[in-house]
């Protein structure tokens, strides 16, 4: 238990296959291609098959899950509350910025 | 156990419409939403208000709720009557999947809403479910992000205990700290969220990094804002400063007629990675009060000497 963990950096870099981004959500293919065609997540590559996602990704699809489970939104809901929070912490920071001072 | 007024966790009457409890519901979950919300308590309120809507959402275990009668009071000692439910009959899974709900909400209902009776089936179907990701907030310090470094978490999380009951259980966990990470950046433990019931593997942890406040310091992805004091001499005369900076101390050298606000750019200098930020120096010209008669001269002598208005476009 008190063993040292090291977890994986969920960033832009490091990119996952869509099987793997299915395992780390617990989602089917066929809800990510979704996600895909709604264009709340922007794969690499031309195909399914060949398909790469910023690790990042994983929490905007959980973000995703849980606003339409919670929230009885639909994708399109969620994929415009996840932009607005999105910019709602651009905003933040840029408000951080100046209340700093510099 | 404490009873639960669920009415008054939504916010409504007692004889509101199921269309006003649903609304009420829905208006609390947008506000309380951990995704959303920016309230500290907002995990545990979400969870109340979705364990509230799960009885009054639903027409049948409204009506058997109701029968407990209105004189109960939110947070008073509760022990449900012996045959209270006695008639009435349940339908319908649970919406959470594996949701906490209350130990006054399982006397009532059973366990993850099913009825005490002929709820074995349903159960059965979550038999092999996957256990809930957890999320917490670790606090790091800048410098953390530099070097790399380690943490200890102390993390709350509720399980099964072997009667079947959930039960809070805390545990420390040494994390490792990544160089390079950036505030609000997200870390992934693979299996060491929830536990899964049966078959089911443990969910994941997810930690989100947040820095330590600190005066004088601000972080922007991976550019980091650090604030410089300046005497009004150091800034017009220019000068070269000792800055103690995250990844050590650098000497600085501030050009003559530098003005407050103004930024001197160390590129690279910020947090690192694969694309490394920059540190910029943000000029603070602090003025030094008048006192002594030797001080109070020579703001004479600087008034003197400029032929200076700052309401005239601050030119002299």
């Amino acid at each position: 238990m008190s063993s040292e963990l090291t977890g994986v950096v969920l960033d832009d870099y490091l990119e996952i296959t869509l099987s793997e981004l299915c395992e780390a959500c617990g989602a089917s293919a066929e809800h990510i291609r979704m996600l895909v065609a709604e264009g709340v997540i922007e794969p690499r590559g031309p195909g399914p098959e060949d398909w790469r996602f910023q690790s990042l990704t994983i929490t905007r699809v959980r973000r995703t899950q849980r606003l339409e489970r919670d929230l009885g939104v639909n994708l399109a809901g969620a994929a415009l509350a996840l932009d607005l929070m999105d910019e709602i912490q651009r905003l933040q920071v840029r408000l951080r910025r100046f209340e700093a001072g510099c | 156990m404490e009873f639960k007024d669920y009415y008054q966790v939504l916010g409504v009457a007692r004889d509101a419409s199921q269309d006003e409890i649903k609304r009420a519901y829905r208006k609390l979950a947008r506000k309380y939403h951990p995704d959303v919300s920016k309230e500290s308590d907002a995990e545990l309120r979400f969870q109340e208000l979705g364990e509230a809507y799960e009885v009054l959402g639903d027409a049948e275990k409204r009506a058997a709720y109701d029968q407990l009668g209105s004189s109960w009071r939110q947070g008073q000692d509760f022990r449900p009557p012996p045959d209270w439910d006695q008639g009435f009959e349940f339908h319908g899974a649970s919406a959470g999947d594996g949701a906490a709900f209350s130990e006054f909400f399982e006397s009532l209902f059973g366990r993850g809403g099913f009825s005490p009776f002929g709820g074995a089936a349903q159960r059965q179907a979550h038999a092999h479910a996957r256990g809930n990701d957890t999320h917490a907030k670790i606090y790091i310090d800048l410098e953390d992000a530099y070097r790399g470094g380690r943490r200890q978490v102390a993390l709350k999380h509720s399980e099964l205990g072997p009667d079947g009951r959930p039960r809070v259980r805390e545990r420390t966990l040494n994390i490792t700290i990544p160089k390079g990470v950036s505030e609000g950046q997200q870390i992934r433990l693979e299996g060491q969220g929830e536990a899964g019931s049966g078959q089911g593997g443990a969910g994941d942890l997810y930690l989100e990094i947040h820095f330590q406040p600190r005066e004088g310091y601000h972080v922007e992805g991976r550019d980091v804002y650090l604030n410089l004091p300046l005497a009004p001499w150091e800034a017009a005369l220019g000068a070269r400063v000792r800055v103690p900076i995250p990844s050590g101390e650098v000497d600085l050298t501030i050009p003559p007629n530098s003005k407050s606000g103004g930024k001197l750019r160390l590129k690279g200098r910020g947090i690192p990675g694969r694309e490394p930020g920059d540190l910029y120096v943000v000029l603070e010209i602090v003025q030094p009060p008048a006192r002594t008669a030797a001080e109070k001269e020579a703001y004479q002598s600087l008034a003197k000497a400029f032929n200076f208005d700052p309401r005239r476009g601050g030119r002299a």
